[in-house]
Formats: structure tokens, sequence, C-alpha cells
């Protein structure tokens, strides 16, 4: 299936919309052959659009350029671009059986029934959906007309394979097992696929690399490790995953804040904030760690639990333990944080 | 003895309130079918002055059928070529309407809509006065045609936009388009299937306003070009009573089967609706 793929290049790719609201500022980006990217963002940050110019559903301002492998596709309508698309809502056609919208594709392409059938067939396999070919979408669950919608996109055999927001509409557990499905599904074809979600959790799940979406532009484009552990800027810590942040003075490289002081790594020895992740803090004896404070609160969360501190001042920090023991509402705790897992970034 | 006022005991019979309702609803609906019913015995007995006493027959729909043929022909003719019509401009005014909400398009749905609200005599006279000259056209039926057209397209575009307004048209679009289906295929293969319940819908419509058409048809018409409404006219004004009626009769024979038609397919279409929705 992967035979068709191809790698994807934009080029100072620009929208503005009629009213000259700026939805995407130029940009330009590469998504090698059977790559998966992740545009991940907030809603309005520009996401859908990115997708939709790929798609050729949007067209970039005058001077953006879109090339699928070694061809210009820019002016080329979708219909001409063999893509692939799963929407939101699926946009699965309600006059047609199961088996007819996996087929439509094909159909549209002339393909002759019996081959028709064949194809249908076999995906509904892969997607296991056998056994409903016949049946009409309106008497599929919700996870089954987002299977149906991935085998429809997938049955042209498309250069690039297009998601956009595919499982916004499930409910939690479902997309849980369906983003499974989906990521060994894009490793086994190898297809180039371009997903778009405000979900962090699927963005790191499903991506080779994640571009990190913000007001128009990339903030960062990167693996999920890179992602979550190197963000380059104080949105991106923001928007994946939980941060803590302090801010305070800074003298010969200690920024003392309320409830202690941190040890500053020697290249931003001057910071007057830092950042660090729940996970990368350790509770400490109460005069033992670098900060002192008292619980506030504490969720048990199964393989963790989330510990709520207050450093006084109405300063409260967020640190995730897998210790196996209790904490009190009121006790007071120290905190250590190693200076590897601090982060500076200008906001 | 009020059985209301006692909850303990159980109800025996209908309460006065609903004896009241009843004899109402009963009495309205005589009001309306009562004339139909006495219509429709006049056009069948021998004499309506002596009433059905004087036996039933067929004798004046006969006679109708044979004076009134070509009316009813004309009528059927002019309001398949009426369909026709509506539907090949009737099903896209939908789709612009529909896919490209604007300011423009809303002026033109409500210009759309005049010829309903302006009196079909109006209508009409604007016609003769615009092409009466052409004598050809004036005198032919396809003249009519335009009238009827005019009156039906507004229901044919607004049945067919009302469903095509209540599906994600945009987005089913985009799909076969991403599937790689030209704007042709699209239209034909996705749009009008899903839009059939409106268009269906709209037909029936057509056909039934097109065939009672009375207005703008009296004065469009001329002695060689006489619907069945105007051959109704004709025949109260210059034939006897029983003549008068029995056309009467011909003419719930062609317009009630539309009607039914109407009523089954409104209701598959609120059912299949209810089934999306469930499903």
């Amino acid at each position: 299936m992967a035979d068709n793929a191809a790698s994807v290049r934009l080029a100072r790719c620009a929208k503005t919309f009629p009213d000259g609201t700026r939805a995407l500022l130029p940009l330009d980006l590469e998504i090698a052959t059977g790559e998966t990217l992740v545009f991940l963002g907030p809603s309005g940050c520009g996401k859908t659009t990115l997708l939709r110019i790929i798609a050729g559903l949007a067209e970039p301002d005058a001077g953006g350029h879109v090339w699928f492998a070694a061809d210009d596709v820019t002016t080329l309508p979708i219909e001409r671009r063999n893509v692939g698309m799963v929407f939101q809502s699926y946009a699965l056609f309600p006059n047609m059986t199961v088996a007819e919208n996996i087929a439509y594709g094909l159909k549209v392409r002339r393909v002759d029934a019996r081959e028709r059938r064949q194809q249908a067939s076999r995906l509904l396999d892969m997607m296991h959906l056998a056994g409903l070919g016949d049946r009409r979408v309106d008497q599929l669950s919700g996870g089954q007309r987002q299977r149906v919608a991935l085998a429809r996109a997938l049955a042209v055999k498309p250069r690039v394979l297009l998601l956009d927001e595919p499982l916004t509409a499930l409910d939690a557990k479902l997309r849980e097992s369906l983003r499974v499905d989906i990521d060994q599904l894009l490793r086994s074809l190898g297809v180039t696929t371009v997903y778009v979600t405000h979900d962090q959790g699927e963005a790191m799940a499903l991506g080779d690399r994640v571009a990190v979406m913000s007001q128009g532009r990339v903030e960062q484009i990167g693996t999920p490790q890179q992602i979550y552990y190197r963000p380059e800027s104080a949105f991106v810590a923001d928007f994946i995953g939980t941060m803590n942040r302090l801010t305070g003075t800074c003298t010969d490289g200690l920024l003392r804040v309320q409830g202690g002081a941190l040890r500053l790594p020697v290249a931003r020895a001057t910071s007057d904030h830092a950042m660090f992740r729940p996970q990368d803090a350790r509770i400490v004896e109460p005069d033992a760690g670098a900060l002192a404070g008292r619980i506030v609160s504490a969720f048990f969360l199964g393989s963790t639990t989330r510990v709520v501190v207050d450093l006084g001042a109405e300063q409260s920090i967020v640190v995730d333990t897998s210790e196996r023991r209790s904490f009190r509402k009121g006790d007071a705790v120290g905190i250590d944080v190693g200076a590897d897992a601090l982060l500076i970034l200008e906001s | 003895m009020m059985t209301r006022a006692s909850p303990g005991m159980k109800r025996r019979g209908p309460g006065p309130r609903f004896v009241a309702q009843l004899l109402f609803t009963v009495l309205v609906c005589a009001f309306l079918v009562v004339p139909v019913v006495l219509s429709v015995l006049a056009g069948l007995s021998e004499n309506f002055f002596v009433g059905v006493r004087s036996g039933l027959t067929l004798r004046w729909v006969g006679q109708v059928w044979s004076m009134y043929r070509d009316s009813i022909f004309l009528s059927l003719g002019i309001a398949i070529a009426c369909l026709a019509v509506t539907l090949v401009l009737g099903v896209p005014i939908a789709y612009v309407l529909a896919r490209r909400p604007s300011r423009a398009t809303r002026l033109f749905e409500e210009l759309l809509v005049l010829p309903v609200a302006v009196p079909g005599l109006a209508t009409a006279l604007a016609l003769i006065l615009f092409y009466g000259e052409w004598r050809g056209f004036r005198a032919s039926w396809t003249f009519i045609l335009v009238g009827h057209v005019l009156f039906t397209l507004p229901f044919m575009a607004r049945s067919v936009l009302a469903v095509m307004a209540a599906i994600d048209l945009a987005t089913l679009e985009e799909a076969a388009a991403s599937l790689g289906a030209g704007f042709a295929a699209r239209f034909f293969g996705v749009i009008v299937p899903n839009a059939r319940y409106g268009i269906l819908a709209g037909a029936l419509m057509v056909v039934t306003l097109s065939v009672g058409e009375f207005n703008i048809t009296w004065m469009l018409h001329t002695p060689l070009t006489k619907t069945i409404p105007v051959g109704l006219a004709d025949s109260y004004a210059s034939m006897r009573l029983e003549i008068g009626s029995a056309y009467t009769i011909v003419f719930f024979l062609m317009i009630i089967p539309l009607l039914i038609g109407m009523q089954w397919l409104s209701r598959e279409r609120t059912s299949s609706m209810a089934k999306r929705h469930g499903g």
C-alpha cells in the first residue's frame, strides 16, 4: 500500500482569509515518505488550515508552494492530488452501504466492480469490520464509522493520508483503543500521514514528529521526546503536559524563590525563572530539600500520586511521585529538583 | 356524577370534556366534508334536484370525459413538463443557495418566492404584456408552462434546500472530492441521492400545484389550451350542475393519489431521519 506514498514539502505557505485574518504565517516544512507528522495545537492555531492546504481544499497565499515528492501540486484541486482524508465528522455517504462507501474512490477511478468488491472486503477485514459491508452507515457505532472512514481513505492508495481530528468525536476509552489500532496500521502500511489534533496524548503516541502550533506559527517541531523534554518555548512547555514554573531573583547562579532556592545550570545562570516537570521533582524530608512547603492536596492516580505543595505566598507546585506512602494535607515536606531537569525558556 | 372529583375510583367511560371535544371535532369535520360528499353525489345522481332517489349513474362522468379529455391530457402534459423544468432549475438553485449563503443568494431566494405572494392574475398579466406579441408562443401550451414554472419553482427549490441544509453538504462534497470525484460525479453521485427526499417531496408538490393551478392559467389560456381547472370553471358556468359535479369527481381522482403520495413521503422521511439520529 505504501507504493504510492510520497514525501510532502511546503515552501512559504501562508494563509490570509478575505477578512484579513492571518490564519497561517509563512511556513516551510518537509515530511518524509512514510512519516507520520502530527500538527498539535489549540483551536484556532492554524493546524486545520495547514491540513487543508496540503489536502488541496485551501490554496496558500500567492508565493506558497506544495510538493508531493517531485510534483508541484499547488494548483491541483483535491480530487487530483490522490490523497486520502478522514474528517472529524467522518463524512460517510448516507446514501451508500459501508462497502460502497469504502469502494467509492475506486468507483470514481473506474476500477471494475469485481476488483472493487475484493478491495472493499480486504479493507473490511483489515479494519475488523468483516460482515458489516452491507450495513447502512447509520447502523454503525461511532468507532465503526471511524474505521470505515479510514478504510475509505486508504482504499485509493493515497500518496498522503490526512486525518483531521479523527478521534475527537469518540469517548475516551474508544479513543485510546483506536489510537493503538491507528498507530499499528500507519506503521505497517508505511503511508505518509499528516494528523491534526488538539490532544497531546494522541500526538505523542502517533507522531514520528510533532509540530506544536500556536497563532498561525509552528512553535516547535521534533520527536515527541524532544517536544516533551526539550521544549523550546514557554508555550510548548505549557501546552504539553504539566509544567511547574517558579520565578524569583537570581544571585551567583542561585535562583531564590518562595520556599527556598534552586541552583541553575551554568549556561543559564542569570535567569529569573525556572521550570520543571512534576515527575522530575522528588519529595524528601522537610529540611533536606532545596524547597520547603506544605501539602495542599494529594490525588492517588493509580500508578502515581499527584501532590500539590504550597511554597507560601500563593506559589504552589505539582509533584508526581510513585512512592507507596500516603500524603496528608498539611504535612511539611521538602522538594528536590535535579539541576538537569530545570528548563529555562523565554516566553 | 363527577369522575374527576374521586381519584380513588376507577374512571367509568369518557368524561364530559372528552365528549364535548369529540362533538366539536365531528362538527368541524362535517362542516368541511358534507359539501364534498354532496358534490360527489350530485355528480353521480341522475337528477340532483330529485336527489339520490333518482338513481345513480356514471353518465355525467362519461360526458365530462368525452368533452374534456383533451384538457385532462393537456394538464398532465403541462404538469410533467413543469416537473422537468423545475427539477432542472430547482435542484441546482437549491444547491447554490445551500452552498453559498450570502446576502445576494438570500435576496434571490426572496425573489424566487415572489410569484407565490403576488396574485396569480398579476403574474399572468405581466407575462401577457411582455410576451403577448409573440403569437405562436402566446397561443401554445408552453405559455401556460412558463406561468406554472414561475409559480411552482420556489416549492421545488425550498423543499430541496430544506433537506440540503439539514445535512453537512460541504463536508460530504469535500469527502467525495478527496476520493477523486470531479464536480459531476459529486453532484449526481452524492448530492442528488442525499437530497432525494427533498426532491421527491418537491416533485409531488410541483405536480399537484400544476394540475390544480387556476389563477395564472385562467388568464393565460386560449380556447385551445384549456387545463382541468379552467375546464372546471367552464363547466360550472355553462353546463348543468351534474356535469360540473362529475368534473369535480374526475379532478379528485387525479389529485388525491398525489396528496396521499406526499403524506406517505413525509412520513418516510421523518422515520428515516429519526433512524439516522437514533443510530
